[in-house]
């Protein structure tokens, strides 16, 4: 009993003193992102500053976001929590919430408020979409195409232009899983947007949806990493396909490549922060002080100038400047441009939730058939 | 092991029938034992530093190889999150018939709501959701929408118990009239004896809150106030009980148990179900119920069932999975075929060059054989990702042929994204492997077999067939043992080049692994691959003999 008075006298004396804490964090942190520009964006906006700030820190980054739900079970399993912060995608937060893996947060105690001292939880909005995920930005899964084929006849103008074989001919590519694609066939077989998912998820609706996709899967080469499509679209194998927003324009902007946006139905997704559960305090404590530094309004807006995708804080975009080194504005460039976002689609984390399994293992066999 | 071999005599089975003749000639060893215990003696201690030698390894191979095999084949089969998580709905529904048409009884409703609500406080609830939904869509969100809701079915009952008696707000009270004698917060939570056998219910439904308190917060149930649920249980529990009974009560509430006993018919009721149904009307359901009895066991063999395109029904029968969600079969079938294929062109490929290599001078041999080993040294990703600059519509072998004017411009050849593109790049990447074995097993022919079947007569082929190759067939029997066993668990290259028509099993392995997070299935259809690989093994050794293969 006297070990825990002393314990919850402490503790109480520890919130009350937030200055105290800064004695007792760990001076190393994990951090889990998606490599390549995504993490060099962070590493840029986020990590450098901080380590500017306190020299002693080291920072490892992992590059497994994308087993990152799969290897923080297995870390909780075995009862050793490696990891120190996990950039995640929004349906991965809300299974990593679900699952009791991720630490559910007060936002507005931990993140700080905008300039004009909106508290956190206003600023981010919606886009918490649960009690454990601190979101960074906002991304979109979008169309992109050739801007040099010939034998096209105008140029894509809809995201239908998916499944218009006869006025733009040639490969696409598009992702190699259900979601995003079952939306976008349905939508261009004349499902009204705010139906999609109710007609989805009729076993006619579902048949709807893979017999629209059935006119183009010989035409169609799936990916499953999303550097695959630029990659093909510059190559000249794809004419036509969706991959992330960023993606396309590093291949666009930063590579020259002969390829447009096409931002028609674009799906909005977001990625951000969950801190694991089961912490130690020392690491809890250096991972709440850098999380508080590293989402902050400036923070958010410093990240787009190294990628193309637009901060979560409302706070933050009137601050969106220009490309780091290409100089270019990039408010045009973001998914959440209003130019870009006039017609979009919010994909619905609670229905694929429900229906990821089952659409997923009849995908996938429609596929190998 | 290299280090035991040089230090200490291999113990061979045979070593102790070699050294017999030596010692056989007295019948008693120099000391003047028996010889056969001399003999024995020195083999056990030779056995034993051979096993101490061998010891590290062992460890090694047990925990780092045969643990997690052992570990996924009870994956496979484990189910007990079910009975874990909804232990008193799962013992309610055992008399329930799954197969017939009607919901479950109220008993199971209500068992359902304090099972849940303990549930969620362990943040459990959507862990089951999630692996019922495996079996049956939409389960998943039940879960989810049930637990913002349930800790406030049987509400209505906390009210009129409190409005009876304030006393029934008070948590102390409530854990000293259902605990057991002598319970104090640390240790866990027990009813007593008298509770279970007068509010078995209650009992349950107090012990699944006060346990849920202690081990998601370490919290004292004695401080904390019950949720409603257990209040739904005391109305059930008292209105189902006898008079006589209650009044028998021994012990902390005696009284209160007796008013509210006489109170209790006069309470206003909804049932259960309607209760239930406000929470999700999900639970309405008839699958949703069935799918719980049905996954209730600890044990199942649903993921394997799964695996080989089957399904436990929600009624629990064993029928066929639906046509459009078939894939396993197909799958296991193009693993074995393509992996077969691929193990056929090594052979084509790599039995010339090693018969090359080991006919060649020393010099130029080595130089080939760093040839082969080179590619074996560069990064897989690197020469999967080769293979779709060659082969791709827009590659180097289309333009070249297009260049040729073989192949039409508008007609380029798809040979990347298929069956064949994986072939090609599996081949290539295993081809060493073949090659290898061959070599060294090539490496020990004797050149002056040939020689001396040519002199007898024998033509170039007669030579070749009749002496040369049966020599090489352990390398053949080695190479395609490693080809096959490597390619059939290939992931990276067919998931990189293999399109749709050319994904392997392996490939379903990891999304279920990473992806869906369905261990259970990974782990059957993970455990179906290495029955198969056994089975392979097994008819290769009774066919051609385990004997017949060499390394070198």
């Amino acid at each position: 009993m006297k070990l825990k008075t002393v314990l919850l006298s402490t503790g109480a004396a520890m919130a009350l003193a937030p200055a105290a804490i800064a004695q007792d964090m760990a001076d190393s942190m994990t951090l889990v992102s998606w490599g390549g520009a995504y993490q060099a964006s962070q590493v840029n906006a986020y990590a450098t500053p901080y380590q500017e700030m306190h020299p002693d820190i080291s920072m490892t980054w992992d590059e497994s976001s994308p087993e990152a739900v799969a290897k923080l079970r297995a870390q909780n399993e075995a009862g050793n929590i490696a990891w120190d912060l996990v950039d995640v995608v929004a349906a991965d937060a809300i299974r990593l919430c679900d699952e009791g893996l991720a630490m559910e947060v007060d936002h507005d105690e931990l993140l700080a408020p905008a300039p004009d001292g909106t508290p956190a939880s206003e600023d981010f909005g919606d886009l918490i979409v649960s009690d454990c995920y601190i979101p960074q930005i906002v991304y979109s899964t979008t169309l992109a195409y050739r801007n040099n084929v010939e034998d096209w006849n105008g140029t894509p103008e809809t995201v239908c232009a998916l499944f218009d074989t006869e006025n733009f001919p040639g490969t696409r590519t598009l992702e190699r899983r259900p979601i995003n694609n079952l939306e976008w066939a349905l939508y261009c077989d004349g499902v009204a947007k705010e139906d999609i998912y109710d007609v989805l998820e009729t076993p006619e609706g579902q048949d709807r949806a893979f017999a629209k996709l059935d006119t183009i899967k010989d035409q169609t080469i799936w990916w499953s990493a999303a550097a695959e499509p630029p990659q093909l679209l510059a190559d000249g194998e794809a004419v036509l396909g969706s991959s992330y927003n960023g993606r396309w324009f590093s291949a666009i902007e930063e590579q020259d490549q002969p390829i447009s946006m096409l931002w028609d139905m674009q799906v909005f997704d977001l990625d951000g922060w969950i801190i694991p559960e089961g912490l130690s305090e020392e690491r809890l404590a250096r991972v709440k002080d850098f999380v508080y530094f590293a989402t902050d309004t400036q923070r958010l807006a410093d990240q787009a100038k190294w990628i193309s995708y637009g901060p979560a804080r409302e706070s933050s975009a009137p601050l969106v400047s220009t490309h780091a080194d290409l100089g270019i504005e990039m408010g045009p460039h973001m998914p959440t441009d209003p130019d870009n976002a006039s017609n979009t689609l919010l994909y619905n984390y609670e229905w694929w939730a429900d229906y990821r399994d089952d659409l997923d293992s009849r995908f996938q066999s429609w596929l190998a058939q | 092991m290299t280090d035991a071999a040089a230090d200490a005599p291999i113990p061979k089975p045979d070593a102790g029938d070699r050294a017999r003749p030596e010692r056989q000639e007295p019948l008693v060893a120099a000391d003047g034992r028996p010889l056969k215990k001399s003999l024995q003696r020195s083999l056990r201690r030779q056995k034993l530093r051979a096993f101490g030698l061998v010891a590290p390894l062992l460890l090694f191979v047990l925990v780092t190889f045969i643990a997690p095999i052992a570990d996924m084949l009870f994956r496979s089969v484990e189910n007990q999150i079910v009975s874990e998580t909804l232990p008193n709905t799962t013992a309610a529904l055992v008399g329930w018939d799954a197969s017939g048409e009607d919901l479950p009884d109220d008993a199971a409703f209500a068992a359902l709501s304090y099972d849940l609500a303990a549930a969620v406080e362990q943040r459990a609830h959507t862990r089951l959701g999630s692996r019922l939904n495996y079996e049956t869509t939409g389960i998943s969100s039940a879960f989810r929408r049930s637990g913002r809701g349930i800790d406030d079915v049987g509400e209505i009952y906390l009210d009129q118990f409190v409005a009876l008696d304030p006393v029934w707000e008070d948590s102390g009270f409530w854990a000293r009239m259902i605990g057991a004698e002598g319970w104090a917060h640390p240790a866990p939570f027990a009813p007593s004896a008298q509770a279970q056998g007068l509010l078995p219910e209650t009992a349950a439904a107090y012990t699944a809150f006060a346990r849920a308190m202690q081990i998601r917060n370490d919290d004292d149930p004695a401080a904390e106030e019950p949720w409603a649920p257990v209040y739904l249980a005391l109305q059930r529990d008292l209105s189902a009980a006898d008079a006589g009974d209650v009044s028998a009560w021994t012990g902390p509430g005696a009284e209160q148990l007796e008013a509210a006993h006489a109170a209790v018919g006069g309470f206003e009721s909804v049932p259960v179900r309607d209760l239930i149904a406000d929470v999700d009307d999900a639970w309405l359901e008839h699958d949703v119920w069935a799918t719980i009895k049905t996954f209730s066991p600890p044990y199942t063999p649903g993921y394997f069932l799964t695996s080989v395109d089957l399904k436990l029904s929600p009624e629990g029968a064993i029928v066929a999975q639906d046509d459009y969600q078939r894939i396993h079969v197909l799958l296991f079938q193009r693993t074995l075929f393509m992996s077969l294929v691929i193990m056929g062109c090594t052979i084509l490929l790599g039995y010339p060059i090693a018969y090359l290599i080991s006919n060649m001078p020393m010099r130029t041999a080595n130089l080939l054989l760093i040839l082969v080993l080179l590619p074996f040294w560069t990064s897989l990703l690197v020469r999967t990702s080769a293979w779709k600059v060659l082969l791709q519509q827009q590659g180097v072998i289309n333009d070249t042929l297009v260049w040729i004017g073989l192949v039409a411009d508008d007609a380029r050849l798809t040979m990347i994204n298929n069956q064949f593109g994986t072939i090609v790049a599996m081949t290539h990447i295993l081809l060493p492997f073949m090659i290898l074995p061959l070599y060294s097993v090539m490496k020990t022919i004797p050149p002056s077999y040939v020689r001396a079947a040519k002199s007898l007569g024998a033509t170039n082929w007669t030579a070749f067939w009749r002496v040369y190759f049966p020599q090489s067939v352990p390398g053949i029997g080695a190479g395609c043992i490693l080809v096959f066993i490597l390619s059939i668990g290939y992931y990276i290259t067919p998931e990189l080049v293999g399109g749709t028509t050319g994904t392997f099993i392996s490939n379903r392995i990891a999304f279920h692994i990473s992806s869906s997070l369905n261990w259970g299935l990974a782990a059957a259809l993970g455990t179906i691959l290495l029955v198969v690989v056994l089975v392979l093994y097994w008819l290769y050794d009774r066919i051609v003999g385990i004997d017949n293969v060499s390394l070198g």
